[in-house]
């Protein structure tokens, strides 16, 4: 990494045998040895989770290929069975997730700049909005099971949409509720994470140069942000 | 690296800027565009993302390294839209042997 000597310690010669001197003096315990110094380390903790956020893209990109495949084999019956689901429900559900992004951003932020409370405050936010988005979706699969559009598990499935592919129409939900369920599956996650860093910010952890695990989790809250968006149109908007 | 960081003007910007594209793809959903809805939708669904990716997880500001794996995570999604797409999507153009 003499490279990354070169970018972040411009001041130090360039022979990698010599160490590089660190612009401020550095808690040990906050730098891991292998590392030169903060900057390399925060570095290969954002690579690493962007290593892990790219496996997560193929993950999710299987359910939209297929959602692709299926939906271009009959449009029309994909559009009558989005327009079984709520609209409104799911654009409020979009805007409480993005309000989510903004509280999460500040809260990095706030760890970063070493500002305990509103860092307790806006992770406790962020929390309060991830269960708010899942309470609405809650509220979603309830109505879908009272209506008999829940093909999970033995449930009957009953279209009564005249004219269009009954068979069609429940693969729609079917992966309606395959990709909203492992999407609400990364929020659960999620909401563990943030309780897990709620709990150490409460203890006066997570400040200043301590604020990695804040950022980290951080990258993967929004990327299940960025999944949702895509998920708002593709499942509620369709029309022919 | 902090230094670099945008500040919290900014957050708020993209935030209100992701607000707005959301009501854009709400109105838009309102009205029949004929064959663009769908073009219309994905378009305004991956500006948010641009959006969420290059401020909120402040890509724009990493290390080439990460922003060279975003990238290629982005790519083989690609890859295998194109690859699996053009299969099904020719698949009827041959009569059948």
């Amino acid at each position: 990494m003499a490279d990354a000597h070169s970018i972040h310690a411009p001041s130090a010669p360039l022979s990698p045998s010599v160490p590089p001197s660190p612009s401020a003096p550095l808690s040990p315990s906050a730098l891991a040895h292998q590392f030169d110094d903060l900057e390399q380390q925060h570095a290969a903790d954002e690579l690493g989770m962007w290593l892990f956020l790219a496996t997560e893209v193929m993950f999710f990109g299987g359910m939209f290929l297929a959602y692709a495949i299926y939906r271009r084999q009959d449009e029309a019956a994909f559009a009558a069975a989005s327009g079984k689901l709520d609209f409104w429900l799911g654009a409020i559900n979009t805007a409480v997730l993005l309000c989510s992004s903004l509280t999460m951003v500040l809260a990095v932020h706030a760890a970063e700049t070493a500002q305990r409370k509103p860092l307790i405050a806006l992770l406790t936010l962020t929390m309060l909005l991830g269960t708010v988005f899942l309470g609405i979706k809650s509220y979603e699969y309830h109505h879908k099971y009272e209506i008999h559009l829940m093909p999970l598990a033995g449930l009957p499935f009953v279209w009564d949409e005249e004219g269009t592919s009954a068979g069609h129409a429940q693969m729609f939900f079917n992966l309606y509720f395959l990709m909203t369920g492992v999407h609400a599956l990364h929020m659960l996650i999620g909401l563990g994470v943030m309780a897990t860093l709620l709990v150490k910010a409460c203890r006066g952890g997570l400040l200043g140069e301590f604020a990695a695990p804040v950022n980290i989790s951080g990258l993967y809250w929004h990327f299940v942000d960025i999944v949702w968006v895509f998920l708002f149109p593709f499942l509620y908007l369709v029309r022919v | 690296m902090s230094q670099t960081r945008p500040t919290i003007r900014t957050f708020v910007i993209v935030f209100v800027t992701l607000l707005l594209l959301l009501a854009v793809t709400v109105e838009a959903a309102r009205h029949d565009l004929g064959q663009w809805n769908f073009a219309v939708a994905t378009l305004i669904a991956a500006a948010k993302a641009l959006l969420i990716i290059l401020f909120f997880m402040h890509v724009r500001h990493s290390a080439p390294l990460t922003r060279l794996v975003v990238s290629a995570g982005f790519f083989w999604l690609a890859i295998m839209f194109a690859l699996s797409l053009t299969d099904y999507g020719t698949r009827g153009w041959l009569p059948a042997m």
